[in-house]
């Protein structure tokens, strides 16, 4: 198990990268879009944690968070925002897209809701093999109102797969709270009773708390007791998407939220624990260092080569459509 | 070895195959095992290979589909049926959306070596839902390869050529020919079976060129047969593969008898023949004697089953437009 303040360092490294993509958007050196998960690093962080290393886990275009969390480095995701040819996915995949199968993040997925028939397949796999892996799909809140979801939460239950199905809701469903658009008012944990299988709502802002739910359903599949639900409640710092200010967002919720941050809960435990001030703002400033620098090699990287796009369309490499 | 099947028994036989083949191919639909599927193409899999690799799904494509996905990046080989052509759309956003670029996205990190086999076409008395033919929709997006069988000898290798390809393949059957039998050769192997992406001419001729692919093939070489009784030569050309298609033989046929008709059982407007007409006019245009003519499934929903046969093109349809190459 990890010390908090290692996790605590981990989660500043993924917040200083979502500010410096946003920074660098604002900038004009991102083309596309970005989604950005400042204010979810404890749900990605914690559960890694939970994981080993051969689970696997998908998750959604709001994924920088994970992907960093499964060992991306912040410069091969800010290249990849940037369109560089050094990107984690060179370049063709962008902001949502963001994978790297061999650390099993088996990816990120920008149809809402997609990924989650994948992970039961995934999990599927494990259970053929005869392994005791985990799979994890990580998806938001919006997500449970789309029928991949059901499909999904229905296929692993009577399969009894090993899948762990995580809903990190921040409460809003793009720009429209998920309360006024769902029919009962947890929308992950609340449905998983009507495919018989176990539910919890948790913190998702704390690191400790997530862990622990996560190791919890992740030990439970592993013993064959098949899927669990867990939905984290958090809460985006950001708009959802490039310059959303958020401004539908009252705010007390936001003022209430922010006191909850992720790192400042981390940060309050780790001073309980006797941890040095000192000790915590030298992993700041690690994580400032390992950011800027990311931000320097992806700016100074080549840009992706336009021929790329040209290739892997088929399984031979090649993009050729006419014989 | 050659042996006379039905083209559904063909498929079965070729299932069979690619499940003794390899371990990690894995089937799964909706009825599928303890049935054998509606068409019972699936007939007797899963009772000899079990449930664990011949597999009955609830009633949901997109999570079928999805699910395929995932075994498929695990190194699984999964082979969906979709029940009926229109019950492939709930699926259609993960087949378009994800199976047909996670190869791409992932710099070809991921394969996805996925077949989603697709009973396709009318002329079984069903109704919309059930008859269509949306392979267009299919072929239009690159990272899918899109094939369609004609006969029971090309069925029994082309499902096994579609299952060990490490591209996704969506693999139309035409399934008012199910129960015509054919020759299968059971001695070739999936390297010398004729390719899976070439077309092929099935009857030689010099005076026009006919294509078609999946149920028309048949309809077409009606149709040639007919006008043999009056002297004309007609070349029936099967396409076989949709995505990529394999015109060069198309190209030549073309440039010797000046004169072109596709035929599809799918609507006529931006349908494949929309693409072939275009390609070919592009390659062929100084030969040409005549406009490449389409002869196709009308531009509207697939009709009740009472006026199908007016719908569908049929051998005089197909013997009209070429005659019409003949009048220009």
């Amino acid at each position: 198990m990890t010390d908090l303040i290692d996790l605590y360092e981990r989660m500043a490294i993924i917040r200083r990268t979502e500010k410096a993509a946003q920074d660098l958007f604002l900038a004009g050196l991102i083309k596309g879009t970005t989604h950005l998960a400042a204010g979810h690093e404890a749900v990605a962080v914690g559960a890694n944690d939970a994981l080993r290393a051969d689970d696997y886990v998908f998750a959604t275009y709001r994924g920088h968070h994970h992907a960093i969390a499964r060992g991306a480095t912040p410069e091969e995701c800010l290249a990849e925002l940037m369109s560089k040819a050094t990107g984690i996915c060179k370049a063709k995949g962008g902001s949502m897209h963001l994978t790297k199968a061999d650390a099993n993040m088996l990816g990120s997925y920008a149809i809402v809701g997609s990924h989650l028939p994948m992970a039961v397949g995934a999990a599927w796999s494990a259970t053929l093999r005869g392994t005791d892996q985990v799979a994890v799909a990580f998806f938001g809140d919006g997500a449970t109102n789309i029928g991949a979801f059901h499909e999904a939460l229905n296929l692993a239950a009577v399969w009894r797969l090993p899948v762990l199905f995580v809903c990190e809701n921040n409460l809003y469903m793009e720009y429209t709270p998920i309360g006024s658009v769902t029919a009962v008012a947890n929308p992950a944990a609340d449905r998983a009773p009507a495919y018989g299988l176990p539910a919890e709502v948790i913190d998702g802002n704390d690191v400790l708390v997530v862990r622990d739910a996560v190791a919890r359903a992740a030990q439970r599949a592993r013993d064959g007791g098949g899927p669990t639900v867990l939905e984290a409640r958090t809460y985006r710092h950001y708009g959802h998407s490039r310059t959303d200010p958020a401004k539908y967002r009252p705010e007390d919720e936001v003022r209430q939220w922010l006191e909850r941050d992720p790192l400042t809960l981390a940060r309050a435990k780790l001073l309980e624990q006797g941890v040095p001030e000192e000790e915590i703002a030298e992993r700041d400033a690690h994580a400032e260092r390992v950011v800027a620098a990311a931000v320097d090699a992806a700016k100074s990287a080549p840009d992706a080569d336009p021929r790329e796009a040209f290739t892997d369309v088929w399984a031979d490499g090649s993009a050729t459509w006419r014989t | 070895m050659t042996e006379t099947m039905s083209l559904g028994k063909a498929i079965n036989a070729g299932l069979r195959k690619a499940l003794d083949r390899d371990p990690k191919v894995i089937l799964m639909g909706e009825d599928i095992g303890k049935l054998g599927g509606v068409f019972r193409i699936t007939d007797g899999l899963q009772k000899d290979f079990g449930e664990d690799r011949v597999i009955d799904t609830p009633l949901a494509e997109s999570g079928i589909v999805g699910t395929a996905v995932g075994l498929a990046m695990r190194g699984y080989r999964p082979v969906c049926e979709i029940q009926f052509d229109g019950f492939v759309y709930p699926a259609y956003d993960q087949i378009v959306s994800q199976v047909a670029k996670i190869h791409f996205r992932s710099q070809g990190r991921v394969r996805l070596p996925i077949v989603i086999r697709i009973p396709f076409g009318g002329g079984i008395g069903a109704v919309e839902h059930h008859s269509e033919s949306p392979e267009a929709y299919f072929a239009h997006t690159a990272g899918l390869k899109v094939v369609a069988c004609a006969t029971a000898g090309d069925a029994y290798w082309m499902i096994q050529q579609a299952i060990a390809s490490d591209d996704p393949v969506i693999f139309f059957e035409p399934k008012r020919r199910y129960w015509d039998k054919g020759e299968v050769d059971l001695d070739s192997s999936l390297s010398e079976a004729y390719p899976l992406h070439a077309s092929r001419v099935v009857r030689p001729g010099t005076d026009a060129t006919v294509l078609a692919y999946g149920p028309m093939v048949r309809t077409a070489l009606d149709a040639a047969a007919a006008a043999a009784e009056e002297g004309r030569s007609l070349e029936v050309i099967d396409l076989r593969s949709l995505s990529p298609l394999d015109l060069d033989p198309v190209y030549g046929s073309v440039r010797r008898t000046g004169r072109c008709v596709v035929v599809h059982e799918a609507p006529g407007n931006l349908g494949l023949g929309a693409e072939i007409a275009a390609r070919v006019t592009e390659e062929c245009f100084y030969s040409l004697e005549a406009p490449v003519l389409r002869v196709a499934g009308f531009d509207t929903p697939y009709p009740p089953a009472r006026l199908e046969e007016a719908y569908l093109p049929d051998l005089d349809r197909v013997l009209d437009a070429v005659d019409r190459t003949f009048g220009w």
